[in-house]
């Protein structure tokens, strides 16, 4: 079964129909657009059982468990109830600004969903430009986050939206720069295009294995943008309450708490997409239908180690945070590049066999990574003898 | 071919759109509708504010706005490039190399302006 043949029959059935072709464009997209936001919303609701399951497992609680087998309708009587909420906006808020704040967080992060390959060729709008639709509409949630900050007129308010611009544009910076490099080695920024580019040697052709220390960025700079501990000093309880979202109440809140899920899971995509070979897998051209698992089994892979991550770790400081991205990710994603487009460019211009570019390229991630750990652990080793020296000397008094 | 990809979404747009402000305009026919002046006062333990939310930022967070819009544009600029890449040779490289090297002095100069430090 081919879902791209399904589509087209359908089309094909509308023009058979008398339809003028104009309007079956039209229904086939607002058909596609009705389809991806079901998809969308469902996977928001799944995502939250999920994740409140996952991090109640790993924790020693149960997590929800009272509203149907396993707490499965939990998330729809969670929705009903934020619906029939009373809506609070604070006297003192912009209110222009305050109401437009959580459409432009869903507005952003459902945007992301249009360009996921789901399988091949299975996708919204299979468009040439598609890591840099991501990059653009992935930093609109930024603004939503800075909008529901500033608007709310509240002091923890503020300082999360102050750390969200701190944060989330931070860590942009190192997911750009990595994200460049599967488009460095297929040559094209077409996400279909990414994924079948890494279809060779049953799995081996993943990107994962030829830069590993890529993916490993990837996935602490993706834990940055989607707000998660270690690094959710936005929403940091203990300190800011809430933060950015902190005045906002019933549907608009649950907005939030939609695209912060969602946004997750279009990491977990991204990072499926770009590196652990998309909807690639065995019997997948056989049956390309396969490829919808296969992609839903990786990301929720991806959205498992997310969660397990954010169940397992504290938080970090502001200080510290910055500080790793500037001064660890973003020179470590330069030298990334760098060695990438320098193996690629050696690998076509000499013409070397088949092979050679991936092994080089897996040699130069691993000395990275390498290098990386060995200044961190030699950073970290000093600060410690700093510590311990000024622990173990007491001041002698003055006499 | 290219009109109808990106015709779904425009067409995905206008609906993700306007999907919030109908749930929201949903959520306000049914919805209780009791407000009074403690309700909508600012959230803070339960004590009243001190002062406006609106104050001066710390001028850290504007060095850092300075810094990632240095490196957004160049991040941006180097998309196209990693697509052409395979069709220019190697001018492409020693291009990229100075690039990235441009992109690296920038970020020691503002590591050692301190500009990175959280103070």
């Amino acid at each position: 079964m081919d879902l791209r043949a399904l589509g087209e029959s359908f089309i094909a059935w509308l023009e058979g129909l008398g339809i003028p072709h104009g309007w079956v464009l039209l229904i086939n997209w607002i058909l596609g657009a009705l389809i991806i936001l079901g998809i969308a919303l469902l996977l928001a609701l799944a995502l939250i059982w999920l994740e409140r399951k996952l991090a109640g497992r790993i924790q020693d609680r149960l997590g929800p468990n009272r509203v149907g087998p396993f707490g499965l309708i939990q998330p729809i009587a969670d929705a009903l109830k934020l619906l029939t909420k009373e809506d609070i906006t604070p006297a003192n808020a912009d209110r222009i600004t305050y109401n437009l704040a959580p459409i432009i967080a869903v507005f952003h992060v459902l945007m992301l969903f249009v360009v996921i390959p789901f399988a091949d060729k299975v996708v919204g709008a299979n468009i040439n430009v598609g890591i840099l639709y991501l990059m653009a509409f992935g930093s609109l949630g930024t603004m939503g986050m800075l909008m529901a900050g500033w608007a709310s007129r509240n002091k923890y308010a503020l300082l999360g939206g102050f750390r969200v611009v701190a944060q989330l544009m931070s860590y942009e910076i190192p997911i750009a720069l990595v994200m460049m490099i599967p488009v460095l080695l297929v040559g094209s920024m077409n996400l279909n295009e990414i994924a079948r580019g890494q279809g060779s040697l049953l799995g081996l052709g993943w990107n994962v294995w030829i830069m590993p220390a890529a993916f490993i960025l990837y996935l602490v700079a993706a834990l940055a943008e989607g707000e998660r501990a270690p690094f959710d000093l936005l929403e940091a309880e203990s300190e800011i309450v809430a933060g950015y979202n902190i005045e906002y109440s019933a549907m608009k809140f649950a907005w939030f708490y939609l695209a912060f899920f969602l946004n997750t899971w279009i990491l977990s995509a991204i990072a499926t997409t770009l590196f652990l070979g998309g909807w690639q897998g065995p019997f997948v051209d056989k049956m390309p239908a396969l490829g919808v698992v296969y992609f839903f089994a990786k990301t929720l892979f991806m959205f498992f180690v997310f969660a397990w991550i954010r169940a397992t770790f504290p938080r970090l400081r502001i200080d510290q945070m910055m500080a790793f991205c500037w001064k660890v990710l973003v020179p470590m994603a330069l030298t990334l590049l760098l060695g990438a487009a320098i193996i690629v460019k050696l690998g076509t211009q000499l013409s070397l066999p088949t092979g050679t570019v991936p092994i080089l390229m897996l040699v130069m991630n691993v000395v990275v990574l390498l290098a990386t750990l060995s200044l961190l652990g030699r950073y970290t080793r000093t600060l410690r003898a700093r510590q311990n020296k000024r622990l173990f000397t007491p001041e002698l008094p003055r006499l | 071919m290219l009109t109808q990809q990106y015709g779904l979404i425009g067409v995905f747009a206008l609906i993700a759109f306007l999907f919030p402000i109908v749930t929201l305009g949903f959520t306000w026919l049914i919805r209780p509708k009791r407000p009074n002046p403690i309700k909508q006062s600012t959230y803070e333990c339960g004590i009243e504010t001190v002062g406006d939310a609106w104050v001066q930022f710390r001028a850290q967070y504007y060095l850092f706005a300075l810094i990632f819009v240095v490196f957004d544009l160049e991040a941006i600029f180097l998309f196209p490039f990693a697509v052409a890449f395979n069709k220019i040779g190697w001018f492409a490289l020693f291009e990229a190399i100075l690039f990235v090297l441009m992109l690296f002095v920038g970020l020691i100069y503002a590591w050692k302006k301190d500009a990175l430090e959280w103070q």
